[in-house]
């Protein structure tokens, strides 16, 4: 990391899980919850928001844990924390709303084998502090969030021709199913993904164009 | 644990057994207070949520039903849940505000398209119909089968499905019997949604197999629930 000043590190290290190194569009981790529960925009924002308070929790767990956990048991430890905010928000959800609780089913717990999670504990909780970790989490939760909410958004509009459970056609739209449907989330995830990839090929060009060193990623 | 073999390994100072074991159990210590923390917190609204979930779903295929008592159904007739020591299915009786019988409710399930579809029915003894059906969860494909909780049409096939029981008390005198789009004839047919067949089966089937268990029960401990509240 170049030195630089306070403030602008830790916005950089926030931001930067949000959309530089987003988790999905980018490093396109996380992919069975991005399948799975993105089939309208509600229960998509729902799964980020667990994941995110996952991730918030267990990587600050973790990163203040870190100089006391010996490499051997490194991931049995992590997997036992990450379990242990999964259940947590498991609880959490089911009195919180018993709807979006069917919704997400499984895939809550699940999200304790979504490699996000491992990777974040693996190549960052374990090795910065807990100030800097929590604002990594959030970042990269955020990310998370946001892409699941994009990728949401898309089928529910052309799925069920609504956003967020609110008709917005009149009663003559034919929605298209197969957006609401399992293939539905590989066809938006792959729009979203061509998106992303065009924006940063473009970026990359203009910048090798005005003569400026590329910043490689 | 293992003890490292390769002269590589061997150069990092290795961590002793019982320091592993140390740590490890204090973080599953700690996890273990936390996940009790947080279960101990969130169970009385859990447990409220599935109370208030299941008064709703027997209110809506209960009419007029105000209080609710689950009885379970065990090889020695219906004993109240909360005396029962034998296993056996639950079924939920209804009563009016004054007490009287209104009708039971019973689960159901029976295989549709994609996957079981489970549902609730109300059963009323005064019409010997069922009243109401409410899904409690299906995966039918969405578009076709998920048709069953908006399709007016088949969901008029439960204001009053005929479920009268055969003369020996032992079954029903009709199967319920899924039948076409629009052949309906009978009232102990249900009328398929168009474009859904096997999900519409699915239910019949499964109001079928309930009922014609359920329903003799009732009946044959009818005196004994008007007087159970």
């Amino acid at each position: 990391m170049q030195p630089a000043p306070q403030q602008p590190e830790s916005m950089d290290e926030l931001l930067r899980g949000i959309w530089r190194e987003n988790p999905v569009f980018v490093a396109v981790l996380g992919m069975c919850p991005t399948l799975a529960v993105t089939g309208t925009t509600l229960n998509a924002i729902a799964m980020g928001l667990c994941t995110l308070f996952v991730l918030f929790f267990s990587m600050m767990f973790i990163s203040a844990l870190r100089n006391l956990i010996p490499k051997e048991v490194r991931i049995a430890s992590y997997i036992v924390i990450i379990a242990t905010f999964v259940t947590i928000v498991d609880y959490a959800v089911q009195a919180i709303s018993m709807d979006i609780y069917k919704a997400l089913g499984a895939y809550i717990q699940l999200i304790v084998a979504n490699c996000i999670l491992l990777g974040r504990a693996e190549s960052h909780a374990a090795k910065n502090g807990v100030w800097t970790s929590a604002l990594n989490a959030t970042g990269v939760g955020l990310g998370f969030t946001l892409a699941l909410t994009c990728i949401g958004a898309v089928r529910e509009i052309l799925g069920s021709g609504s956003l967020l459970g609110v008709p917005l056609f009149g009663s003559n739209f034919q929605p298209w199913l197969i957006m609401a449907l399992p293939p539905g989330a590989f066809f938006a995830l792959a729009g979203w993904l061509i998106l992303f990839a065009w924006y940063r090929e473009r970026r990359e060009r203009k910048a090798a164009e005005a003569g400026a060193p590329v910043h490689a990623r | 644990m293992n003890t490292p073999t390769q002269n590589t390994l061997a150069v990092r100072t290795t961590t002793s057994s019982v320091t592993l074991v140390v740590v490890l159990g204090l973080i599953a210590l700690i996890s273990g207070l936390l996940i009790v923390l947080a279960y101990v917190l969130t169970k009385p609204t859990i447990d409220a949520f599935h109370k208030k979930e299941l008064e709703e779903a027997v209110a809506s295929v209960v009419p007029g039903a105000a209080k609710i008592k689950t009885f379970v159904v065990t090889n020695h007739g219906m004993v109240p849940a909360e005396q029962a020591n034998e296993n056996g299915y639950h079924v939920y009786v209804g009563y009016a505000a004054d007490g009287t019988l209104k009708g039971v409710a019973a689960e159901a399930a029976g295989q549709g398209y994609a996957d079981m579809i489970r549902l609730l029915y109300g059963y009323s003894p005064e019409c010997q119909c069922i009243t109401g059906i409410r899904i409690v969860s299906m995966r039918e494909t969405p578009g076709f089968g998920d048709k069953m909780y908006t399709d007016e049409a088949f969901n008029a096939n439960f204001k009053a499905l005929d479920t009268r029981l055969a003369a020996d008390g032992a079954g029903l005198a009709n199967d319920i019997n899924t039948v076409k789009h629009g052949t309906k004839k009978q009232p102990w047919q249900v009328d398929a949604i168009s474009g859904a067949t096997v999900s519409s089966k699915g239910v019949g089937r499964a109001l079928n197999d309930s009922a014609s268990k359920v329903v003799p029960e009732i009946n044959k401990h009818l005196n004994e629930l008007r007087e159970a509240l």
